[in-house]
């Protein structure tokens, strides 16, 4: 691990019993749901990482508990380093609580979040779907989503898989 | 017809003003299909006479699901999604997607391709900046403009298809290095374009950076402060231009950008001009270091020798048994990486372009995050056009230079 960001990694442990693991010189804590509007804010105010890089999920379904894992990086520019937060979350109605009053860049990629991966962000000022239509069924990047190939009909399954196709019929 | 209005209305209810509520103000749909818009975004605008009052971005118009489709990839066969991203910046785009896979499954790159990746996203930056000026001078009326920075533009694209057979879509760099060697008329290429550039980037600040017509309309607009654009994740030249000196190439340098010796152009005024004072400079700079790059690249190999991840060249295949395997193996089953996951940024014309990979043990990747720039540089828009007019609007959106493919991924 970089020197520098020994005392960064300490602050979280020590404040929230964090855990953490490391590969290729990047580190990775895990922190509780509840507990991360403080870490964030614990990170920014006094170890001074100004800048949210990426907020995004990771889905290992059909893995249960944890499903997915809730991905905040960050930069700080005035020392130079970068470090990861993960949440895991369970499969059952995933939630977080937002961290917008934070970071003003969590907004849209807490709405994708939520597009996405269907996790609830629990107090969002904008709580809509982002990249895909309003009315859209389903969140494209769980794993269980299927990619969009065309299911092969056979003589056994025809009608079956035919019934739920949807082009338009008369 | 009004049913769908008031439905809209409904959903839009939180982000407007009271007044919009009672009819007071106007809302006025700007895009999707719009030039000003650069693309495929749509603009809610709550508009009071000629002042916008609140601005809602309506995105999501061109998602074509690149993160889910390179998720069920191989490897090497996502690279050509990320070419699809931003397409103004194919080969900035490339190389984040090589470097990240690099990174994860630790290999190295011999000098002579590191030289060459160098070369070529500094021309790319030079050829997005290239469009941003000449788009932007069109969203306020140059026309001239437009037809300048293409010409130069289409020089850059000349030498892509030289080296990668294809003008934009170039999928040059791979894991390990480059696809093949440059030709030999290369060198001569970009020399000429070295020696024409210079003088083609006085001529475009003769026609603009003095022009009292251009300073009306750019100076004191869409002011952005420091802390508002780190809190809202800007990067790039947008976030140099409010006098934050961040720059990827400088901070964190790869690819062997410490050898180079150039500056990082800031501003403290954080104005739509600063923004445009601040990519003229980086015109200049990544010249300059593409000059560097092109005098100092050494002979040797362009790919990797590590035919785990590495495909062996053609002519190898003929004689050797253990070639032809290999070629089989990684073009069939490609190569596994580790169960890890890395986080792997680069300084694309738009600010920090950054790839979250994540391993699953076996050939394709369990989850691909595209951290694109354009997404967080355009979430600040709303928050800077408050109070100017709907013309201003125009020049602060060509400012901080959005492509869509980038936002929608």
């Amino acid at each position: 691990m970089n020197k520098n960001l020994e005392p960064v990694v300490k602050a979280i442990q020590d404040k929230f019993g964090a855990t953490y693991e490391e590969f290729r010189d990047e580190v990775h804590l895990f922190v509780k749901p509840e507990q991360i509007v403080e870490a964030l804010t614990l990170l920014r105010d006094e170890q001074e990482f100004e800048l949210l890089s990426a907020l995004t999920a990771t889905d290992y379904w059909p893995q249960e508990s944890p499903r997915f894992h809730v991905i905040y990086q960050f930069t700080s520019l005035a020392k130079n380093l970068s470090v990861q937060i993960r949440v895991p979350l369970n499969g059952s109605s995933p939630k977080v609580q937002t961290v917008t009053a934070v970071y003003a860049s969590a907004n849209w990629r807490e709405r994708e979040l939520l597009d996405m991966f269907g996790i609830e962000v629990e107090g969002h000022p904008d709580p809509r779907r982002i990249l895909m239509p309003d009315d859209h069924v389903g969140h494209p990047l769980r794993k269980d989503y299927p990619l969009g190939y065309e299911e092969p009909q056979f003589t056994f399954n025809f009608d079956e898989i035919d019934l739920r196709k949807p082009y338009a019929k008369e | 017809m009004s049913q769908i209005e008031e439905v809209s209305l409904e959903k839009f209810k939180h982000l407007v003003s009271e007044r919009a509520l009672t009819g007071e103000t106007m809302l006025l749909n700007m895009g999707p299909q719009h030039p000003s818009t650069h693309g495929v975004l749509r603009l809610l605008l709550e508009l009071d006479g000629e002042v916008v009052v609140n601005c809602i971005p309506d995105i999501g118009f061109l998602h074509t699901g690149i993160e889910k489709n390179m998720e069920a990839k191989t490897y090497q066969k996502a690279e050509v999604m990320t070419d699809r991203l931003d397409y103004m910046n194919t080969m900035g785009n490339n190389l984040a997607y090589v470097m990240a896979v690099e990174k994860l499954v630790d290999l190295d790159v011999p000098a002579r391709a590191q030289g060459l990746r160098v070369i070529l996203t500094e021309l790319q930056r030079i050829a997005s900046h290239l469009v941003w000026l000449g788009t932007s001078g069109l969203d306020l009326a140059a026309m001239s403009m437009f037809l300048y920075c293409f010409r130069e533009r289409e020089q850059i694209l000349d030498i892509f298809e030289l080296v990668s057979g294809q003008r934009m879509m170039t999928t040059y760099f791979r894991p390990g290095g480059v696809w093949r060697d440059v030709p030999v008329e290369f060198e001569k290429a970009v020399r000429d374009f070295i020696k024409i550039f210079p003088k083609r980037i006085d001529e475009y600040e003769t026609l603009l950076t003095k022009n009292p017509l251009f300073i009306d309309r750019m100076v004191d607009i869409g002011y952005l402060s420091k802390e508002t654009a780190l809190s809202y994740g800007v990067t790039g030249p947008a976030l140099r231009a409010s006098g934050v000196d961040w720059d990827l190439r400088k901070a964190r340098p790869y690819c062997g950008y410490e050898q180079y010796d150039f500056n990082v152009p800031t501003r403290t005024e954080g104005d739509t001009y600063a923004r445009y004072l601040v990519r003229i400079d980086e015109l200049r700079e990544s010249l300059r270091i593409v000059e560097q790059a092109l005098n100092k690249l050494p002979l040797g190999p362009v790919r990797s020798e590590n035919r785990k991840f590495v495909p062996p060249p053609r002519s190898e295949i003929g004689v050797s048994m253990e070639a032809l395997i290999h070629h089989f193996k990684l073009w069939t089953e490609g190569f596994p990486a580790p169960k890890a996951s890395i986080y792997s940024a680069v300084e694309s014309p738009r600010g920090e372009l950054a790839l979250m990979l994540e391993g699953d043990g076996g050939p394709k990747p369990l989850r691909v995050h595209l951290r694109t720039p354009s997404f967080d540089n355009l979430g600040v828009l709303s928050e800077i056009v408050k109070g100017h007019l709907v013309a201003d609007l125009v020049a602060i959106l060509a400012s901080i230079d959005i492509v869509l493919g980038d936002i929608d991924r």
